[in-house]
């Protein structure tokens, strides 16, 4: 048992092999539909494809590093509007504090990939060396042939399995058909190889091997999550107050354990849920499904291990009714973060909305800050950055609203009045503002402007603001 | 030894360290702990063997990889030229004249041209091209020498008035201060200084005969300038030394001697077109 308290002198102590019981229950349930829908996610959505013409590309879900663009379905987002993605971490981040809130270590209990991983594990591991009896009786036996055929076909297993969980990772950061493709006539790029080599061997020795030390040891989660419970925040917890004295089936006078270690055995952390409340418990709640079982066979109520919040155990070891946990779900904590998660996120969708398809900015060459032609005449020197975000090339104009006056000059080879933008592409255009040497704007140190950059296919229209500089006396 | 104290809610035995009271169980690390911190050992021992890393007095052990920063730089810089060979080749073989067409060619010229200005010509001329006094102003359209593409090339192949280049544009402004008179040279100060003001329509030019004897041959009938001499336009509002009384006074004094060097023998051809290229465009460019 992991966490049973003891005195060594060790300095260093061996990881205790853990051999969960297979459990059948509503949560065991539930953690099955969520390994499906997350794995499937993951395995699935970068081969979900979409239609963005023929220059862009048409996979629905892509990172292209290499272009730096980020797609979305409908989205597409420019390095220059990475606070969206800043914005899903924030949403992410409160997510996690609502769901701690409400619910304590759901997130660790059923979504964590470390927790879905060593599950999809464990089943493996139940399939080819049995339940936790056999697989006790295998690793403590000797190394027969039997027990060489039944790890070597384990690990086999798992190391396919983690190499598609590599293997899919990278399908999320170029295109996926031709990448899969490349990857089996060795022509893909040399990180990619090198990617799927680390994630396959960080999975198969996390899901393998590592499981609940990942948890204990390496994980800061359970520590920041600590900060974020409070009395009221569901845990997995056991009515001790129920329970003991606990003793076996036929004592009297025992409480409703009947100590047949149900909860213990099934435990993927290997600890006792009757010490209380543990740094070591990920509330996966297979606990539950496992004594409810067993209270069923007994005839007691279920529930001796149950959700339970730290103020309720007060409560009914003083004799007191239980309480709805949906009461500590819903209350002004979880909707206070439940609101600003969701304000966040229309936030979010609502700029994505607004969004426009051009995009200008205007930076004064401020080097040197005017200069003056033969006739006296003032110029400022600008650069205009204009972003196409189409999948085809678009043709540009300028214009200055804000004054008359304004002499407005494109640098250009040919006297051109119009800008091209290529496709899905950033173009850099510098251009003069000039005005006469007896023009208002000509004798005062700054006067605004504002630029208009017109599509002139079918006039959709931006604009940004911007100063110019005169030569005061 | 003392006997170890321990914690009597746990029995596990404490480190005997107190905090403001709260003392630390003496939890064993995971072994696996210990196995990592080994094979980080060993992996930086594997490091220090493949790249350079053991200083020695001037130099560092190699590394079996063979691999230096230094020649990974030269090796992006190959890939870089490489990718830019057929570019290099258009901009040095094609006729001048047809070199701002093209915008490819074009963008990789002022690129290159900007990076070639910044490296030779920003100490003289400013990292804006904005020039200051007896440095000329590059941004706007007054040029000297002649603002065309050409004429740009050749200032820049040959400079002005060095003794490097035997083609080197040279003619100077005269020193007065030895053939004139004290008063000449005032009054000649007053009528630069009128026509720097453009007073061009009052001043009649060609009566000021002080002007037209000494100074028309270079700048002029009409005070406008003379590129194939480099004589400034003398009634435009861009002054190149000045054009208060002081430094118009001291011009005519003394003479002016700008020095510009010759870049044909330091840069290379492809270096030269691309930052005449690049000054072309700057905004003053005919
Ligand atoms: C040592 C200082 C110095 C450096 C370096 C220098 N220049 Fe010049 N440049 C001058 C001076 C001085 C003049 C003006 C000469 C005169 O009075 O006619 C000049 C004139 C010019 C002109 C002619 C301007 C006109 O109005 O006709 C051009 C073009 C020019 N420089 C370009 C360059 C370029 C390009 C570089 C870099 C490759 C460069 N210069 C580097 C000092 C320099
Ligand atoms: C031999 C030809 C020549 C003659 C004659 C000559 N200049 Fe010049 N002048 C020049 C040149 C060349 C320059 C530019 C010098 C330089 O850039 O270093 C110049 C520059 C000047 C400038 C400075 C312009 C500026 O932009 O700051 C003034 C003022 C000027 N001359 C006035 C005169 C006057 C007045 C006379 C007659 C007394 C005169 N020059 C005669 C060739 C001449």
């Amino acid at each position: 048992m992991i966490n049973k308290f003891e005195t060594s002198n060790a300095l260093y102590k061996a990881q205790e092999p853990v051999f969960p019981r297979r459990v059948s229950g509503p949560f065991r349930r539930l953690k099955w539909a969520v390994m499906a829908v997350t794995l499937g996610i993951y395995y699935l959505a970068p081969w979900i494809p979409w239609d963005r013409g023929t220059q862009l590309s048409d996979q629905a879900i892509l990172v292209d590093l290499a272009n730096r663009r980020f797609y979305f379905f409908w989205i597409e987002i420019w390095p220059h509007e990475f606070y969206f993605v800043a914005g899903l971490l924030i949403m992410a981040g409160l997510g996690l504090f609502l769901f701690t809130s409400a619910l304590g270590r759901v997130w660790c209990g059923y979504a964590c990939p470390q927790t879905v991983w060593t599950d999809l594990f464990i089943l493996v591991e139940r399939w080819i060396e049995g339940d936790r009896n056999a697989r006790l009786r295998l690793f403590y036996g000797k190394w027969t042939f039997r027990k060489w055929r039944l790890r070597i076909t384990k690990w086999f297993v798992w190391i396919l399995i983690s190499f598609g969980t590599g293997g899919a990772w990278v399908f999320y950061f170029t295109d996926a058909s031709n990448l899969a493709r490349d990857l089996w006539s060795f022509d893909a790029h040399p990180v990619v190889y090198s990617s799927i080599s680390i994630l396959t061997l960080t999975t198969f020795v996390f899901g393998g091997f590592m499981r609940e030390q990942i948890c204990i040891y390496m994980c800061p989660w359970p520590r920041i999550q600590a900060a974020m419970m409070d009395t009221n925040t569901l845990s997995v917890a056991y009515r001790s107050w129920r329970g003991e004295p606990r003793g076996k089936m036929r004592q009297t006078g025992r409480g409703d354990c009947i100590d047949c270690l149900a909860c213990v055995n099934v435990c993927p952390m290997g600890i006792d849920i009757r010490q209380g409340q543990q740094m070591e418990c990920i509330a996966c709640a297979l606990c539950i499904d496992a004594c409810d079982d067993v209270m069923a066979k007994i005839g007691h109520d279920r529930g001796l291990v149950d959700y339970l919040v730290l103020a309720d155990e007060e409560v009914e070891s003083a004799g007191g009714q239980p309480v709805s946990v949906w009461k500590y779900i819903f209350r002004p904590r979880t909707f206070l973060y439940a609101l600003i998660w969701s304000s966040i996120g229309i936030g979010m969708i609502y700029a994505l909305f607004i969004r426009n398809d051009i995009d200008m900015t205007i930076r004064p060459v401020r080097n040197p800050t005017y200069l003056m032609q033969s006739d006296g005449a003032i110029r400022n020197i600008y650069e205009a950055r204009l972003r196409n975000k189409l999948g085809e090339a678009r043709v540009f104009q300028l214009e200055i609203t804000g004054g008359k006056g304004f002499l407005l000059q494109l640098q250009s080879s040919n006297q051109a009045k119009t800008i091209t933008v290529p496709a899905d592409s950033t173009y850099l255009q510098r251009f003069y503002i000039t005005v006469p040497k007896d023009h208002p704007a000509a004798k005062i140190p700054l006067t605004q402007l504002r630029l208009w950059v017109e599509d002139i296919e079918n006039g959709n229209r931006s604009s940004s603001k911007t100063a110019f500089n005169g030569a005061p006396e | 030894m003392k006997t170890p104290e321990k914690d009597p809610h746990t029995e596990v035995e404490t480190t005997g360290h107190s905090w403001d009271g709260i003392e630390e169980l003496n939890t064993p690390l995971p072994r696996w702990w210990l196995w990592t911190f080994y094979a980080t050992i060993i992996w930086g021992l594997i490091y220090i063997a493949a790249y350079p890393a053991l200083p020695f007095f001037g130099s560092t052990s190699n590394g079996f990889l063979g691999w230096s920063a230094r020649s990974s730089l030269e090796a992006d810089l190959q890939q870089h030229k490489d990718r830019h060979a057929s570019l290099n080749n258009t901009l040095v073989d094609a006729e001048l004249s047809n070199l701002q067409t093209g915008q490819e060619l074009r963008q990789y010229a002022l690129a290159r041209g900007a990076a070639v200005f910044t490296a030779n010509c920003s100490q003289c001329h400013g990292a804006g091209a904005g020039g200051t006094v007896g440095y000329p102003n590059l941004l706007d359209n007054d040029w000297l020498w002649g603002g065309s593409l050409e004429s740009i090339t050749y200032i820049i192949n040959h400079g002005i008035r060095n003794t490097s280049d035997p083609d080197a544009q040279f003619s100077e402004m005269p020193a007065f201060g030895e053939f004139l008179e004290e008063d000449d040279i005032t009054s000649l100060t007053q009528f630069v200084t009128q026509l720097a003001q453009a007073k061009t329509k009052e001043l009649n030019i060609d009566e000021n005969t002080l002007f037209v004897e000494n100074c028309s041959g270079c700048h002029g009938q009409n005070a406008t300038g003379n590129e194939s001499l480099g004589a400034p336009d003398l009634t435009d509002a861009i002054w190149l030394y000045g054009a208060d009384s002081d430094s118009v006074e001291k011009t005519i004094t003394d003479g002016r001697f700008g020095v510009m060097p010759a870049w044909g023998q330091r840069l290379s051809e492809a270096d030269l077109r691309a930052v005449s290229i690049y000054v072309h465009a700057l905004g003053g460019g005919e």
